[in-house]
C-alpha cells in the first residue's frame, strides 16, 4: 500500500478489466435469478455473493482502497461493521417475533 | 485577551476581495460555501415556518374550519420535509461547519473545495425537486415517507420529493466526508486532537453519523420510489413487500439524523459557554469523548420507534435498554457545561443567552425522551402531542437555539458587524418563552391523548390548544426579529474591526481578521496551548511564524 499522501498510477488496462468483471458478473447474476428447481436460500446465496464480489472489485479498484492507507481502509471497514450492525439487530426484529405468542400472551 | 489587532474596514476580506455573481457561485471558498448555505437555508425555515404557521392557526380552533384534513396533511409534510431535511439537517455542519473548521484547525479550506461547492448544488438540486413538488400539488405522507402508504397510495409528487431528499442527502455525504478528511488530514502544526474546540470534535462525531448513516436512507428512499414507480414489492405487502423492513431501514439513519442536528449544536454550546464564562470547558475529554459515545451509540437504537408498529417485544426490550444508555453520554455534556458555568464570570450577552436557552430546553426534551423509551410509557404516548413536543425540545429547543447561539456568536466573525445587542436579548428571551408557551401545553395534551397529524379535536382541549398557538405567534416573532435586525446590521450594524470582539480563545478570534482574509491565515500558524486556556491569557493559542527573511547577494549570490 502507498503511504499517505503518495499518488498511485493506475493504468487505464485495471479499469477496463473491472468494467468487464462488473458486466461478466451482472450477466451471472442474470442468470441464476433464471436457473430452475434452485432453492430459494440458495437463490439468495448466490445473489449475494455475487453482490459482495462486484462491491469488493469496485472499492478496491475504482475507490482506489487497495492502494490507500491503513486510515481509509479503517473507514471502509468501518461503512462494512455498520452495515453489520443494521443487519444484525433487524434480523434479531424477525427472529425473535415468532416467539410471541400467536394469540395473544397466557394469563 | 491576548491579540487585538486592528485590520480596518478596506483590507481585503473574503467578502469584499471578489464581488461579482459567478464569484459567489463558482467560489471554492469554505467561508462562502458557508454564506450561500446560510442564505439558502434562511429561506427554506422562512418556508417551514409558514407551514407551521398555518397548522397552529388551524388547531387554534377544535373544529377544521381553516384547512381541510387533506391540506392539513400536505401543511404539516411540508413543514416536517422542509425543515428537517432543507434546514435543520444542513444548519450548524454547512453553515458554521464550513465556515468555521478550517479556521479553527488553522487550514486554509476543507480538504476538497470542489467536493463542498458540489454539495451545495446538490442541496440546491435537492432543495429544487422538493420544493416543485410541495408546489405541484403537494405531498401528505408525512415527512417519514411510511410505506405501503407513500408507495403505493399517496398521491402527489412522492416520488420527486424522495429524488429531492436523495440529492440533499448527497449533499450531506459530501460535507461529512470533507469533514473527516479536513480534520483527519489538515491540523496546524501543534494542533493535537486533544487540543481541538469541542466543536471540531462535535462536528467529526456528526460527520461519521452523515458518511455511515445517509446512504441508507437515501437507498432506502429510493426503493420507495422503485417500488411506486415500477411496482417492484420491497415495502408493500400487497407485492410481497414488508412495510416494517422499511421502518428498520429509515430509522436505521433517521434516529441518528437526530443526533446530526443536535451534536454540531453541542459543539457550539461548548464554545459559547466557555467564552462567555472565561473558563475552560470543564471535563475537556469527557465532552469530546461523549460525542463519539452519542454518533456511536445513536446507531444502536433506532427500534425505540418502532415500539408499537409490529416490532417483536424481545427487540423492543434490547432497543428500551439502548435508548436509556444514549442519555447517559448527553448528560455527561449537559453536566460538565454546568461546572463549567459554576464559579466562571458569566457574561450575559446574547450568545450566553442562547446557550442558557439550550441548556434548559434540552434537558426537558431529552428527560421526556426516556419517557419515551420506556415501552409501557410508549405504547400511551405514542402518535399523541407527546411525541411532538418531545422532539420539538430536542430539535428546536435545542439545535434551533443553538444555531442562533452560533449565528450571534459568529456574526461579527463572519461579517465584520456588531448586530444590536438589546434586541439580540429581547428575541432570545422571546424565542425561550414563546418556545415553552408552544410546545409545553403539547406534552399535556398528548398525556391526555391528543393524537397528532389531524386537524380537529375535541372541545376539552380547546385551551391547551390556543395556548399553543398563541406561545407560536411569541416564537414567530422571536424568530422574525434575528432575520430584520441581523439584516439590519448587515448595513447599519457598529464595524467591528478587531479580531476578538468577545475575548474569546482560539484561532478564528486570535489569528484571523475580521471579517476573514480570504485565505484565513497569512501563513500556516502553529499552535502552542490547549483549547479554551483562559487561565493564561497572557499566551496566545498559537501563532503565525513570520516569513523567512530573503538573503539576497552573499556567496551564492
Amino acid at each position: 500500500m502507498a503511504g499517505h499522501g503518495e499518488s498511485h498510477v493506475h493504468p487505464v488496462s485495471l479499469y477496463t478489466r473491472t468494467l468487464w468483471w462488473l458486466m461478466a458478473l451482472l450477466v451471472a447474476t442474470v442468470v441464476a435469478g433464471y436457473i430452475p428447481n434452485v432453492p430459494n436460500w440458495l437463490g439468495v446465496v448466490i445473489a449475494l455473493t455475487i453482490a459482495v464480489w462486484k462491491a469488493t472489485i469496485v472499492i478496491m479498484n475504482f475507490m482506489h482502497v487497495r492502494y490507500s492507507g491503513k486510515l481509509a481502509w479503517l473507514f471502509a471497514g468501518a461503512g462494512f461493521f455498520w452495515l453489520l450492525i443494521m443487519l444484525a439487530f433487524a434480523f434479531a426484529d424477525y427472529v425473535s417475533r415468532p416467539w410471541e405468542p400467536f394469540n395473544g400472551w397466557p394469563e | 485577551m491576548t491579540t487585538t489587532t486592528y485590520t480596518g474596514t478596506d483590507k481585503p476580506n473574503y467578502l469584499n476581495w471578489k464581488t461579482s455573481v459567478a464569484s459567489w457561485l463558482l467560489t471554492y471558498d469554505h467561508k462562502r460555501i458557508a454564506i450561500l448555505y446560510l442564505v439558502s437555508i434562511s429561506i427554506f425555515f422562512l418556508l417551514g415556518g409558514l407551514a407551521a404557521a398555518m397548522i397552529r392557526m388551524e388547531l387554534a380552533t377544535p373544529k377544521g374550519d381553516l384547512l381541510t384534513s387533506d391540506v392539513y396533511n400536505k401543511m404539516f409534510t411540508t413543514h416536517g420535509v422542509i425543515m428537517i431535511f432543507l434546514f435543520l439537517i444542513p444548519s450548524i455542519p454547512a453553515v458554521f461547519g464550513n465556515f468555521l473548521l478550517p479556521l479553527m484547525i488553522g487550514a486554509r479550506d476543507v480538504a476538497f473545495p470542489r467536493l463542498n461547492l458540489l454539495s451545495w448544488y446538490f442541496f440546491m438540486a435537492g432543495a429544487a425537486c422538493v420544493l416543485i413538488a410541495l408546489f405541484r400539488g403537494g405531498i401528505d405522507t408525512g415527512w417519514t415517507f411510511y410505506t405501503p402508504y407513500s408507495s403505493s397510495f399517496a398521491k402527489g409528487e412522492v416520488s420527486l420529493a424522495i429524488v429531492g431528499v436523495f440529492l440533499a442527502g448527497f449533499a450531506s455525504i459530501f460535507t461529512g466526508i470533507n469533514f473527516l478528511v479536513t480534520i483527519h488530514k489538515m491540523r496546524a502544526p501543534g494542533m493535537t486532537w486533544f487540543r481541538l474546540p469541542l466543536f471540531v470534535w462535535a462536528m467529526y462525531a456528526t460527520s461519521l453519523i452523515q458518511v455511515l448513516g445517509t446512504p441508507v436512507v437515501a437507498i432506502t428512499l429510493l426503493l420507495v420510489a422503485v417500488e411506486r414507480t415500477f411496482r417492484i414489492g420491497i415495502f408493500d405487502p400487497n407485492l410481497g413487500g414488508d412495510p416494517i423492513l422499511y421502518q428498520h431501514l429509515f430509522w436505521f439513519y433517521s434516529h441518528p439524523a437526530v443526533y446530526i442536528m443536535i451534536l454540531p449544536a453541542m459543539g457550539v454550546i461548548s464554545e459559547v459557554i466557555s467564552a462567555f464564562s472565561k473558563r475552560r470547558v470543564f471535563g475537556y475529554h469527557f465532552v469530546a469523548f461523549s460525542s463519539l459515545a452519542i454518533a456511536i451509540i445513536g446507531f444502536l437504537v433506532w427500534g425505540h420507534h418502532m415500539f408499537s408498529t409490529g416490532q417483536s417485544i424481545y427487540a423492543g426490550i434490547v432497543f428500551s435498554f439502548l435508548t436509556w444508555i444514549v442519555a447517559i453520554p448527553s448528560a455527561i455534556k449537559t453536566f460538565n457545561w454546568m461546572a463549567t458555568i459554576w464559579k466562571g464570570r458569566v457574561h450575559w450577552d446574547t450568545p450566553m443567552l442562547y446557550a442558557l436557552g439550550f441548556m434548559g430546553l434540552f434537558v426537558i426534551g431529552g428527560l421526556t425522551g426516556l419517557h419515551l423509551a420506556a415501552m409501557a410509557t410508549n405504547v400511551h404516548l405514542t402518535d399523541t402531542y407527546f411525541i411532538v413536543a418531545h422532539f420539538h425540545y430536542v430539535m428546536v429547543g435545542g439545535a434551533i437555539m443553538g444555531y442562533l447561539a452560533a449565528l450571534h456568536f459568529w456574526w461579527p466573525k463572519m461579517t465584520g458587524r456588531m448586530y444590536p445587542e438589546g434586541w439580540g436579548k429581547l428575541a432570545a428571551l422571546l424565542v425561550f418563552v414563546g418556545f415553552n408557551l408552544t410546545f409545553f401545553p403539547q406534552f399535556i395534551l398528548g398525556y391526555m391523548g391528543m393524537p397528532r397529524r389531524y386537524h380537529s379535536y375535541p372541545e376539552e382541549w380547546a385551551t391547551l390548544n390556543v395556548l399553543s398557538t398563541a406561545g407560536s405567534s411569541v416564537l414567530g416573532l422571536g424568530y422574525l426579529l434575528p432575520v430584520i435586525y441581523l439584516t439590519w446590521s448587515l448595513k447599519y450594524g457598529k464595524v467591528v474591526t478587531e479580531r476578538n470582539p468577545w475575548g474569546a480563545r482560539g484561532l478564528e478570534w486570535e489569528l484571523v481578521d475580521t471579517p476573514p482574509d480570504p485565505h484565513n491565515f497569512e501563513r500556516t500558524p502553529i499552535v502552542t496551548r490547549p483549547a479554551y486556556d483562559y487561565n493564561h491569557p497572557e499566551e496566545p493559542t498559537g501563532f503565525v511564524p513570520k516569513p523567512r527573511p530573503v538573503v539576497v547577494g552573499g556567496k551564492d549570490g
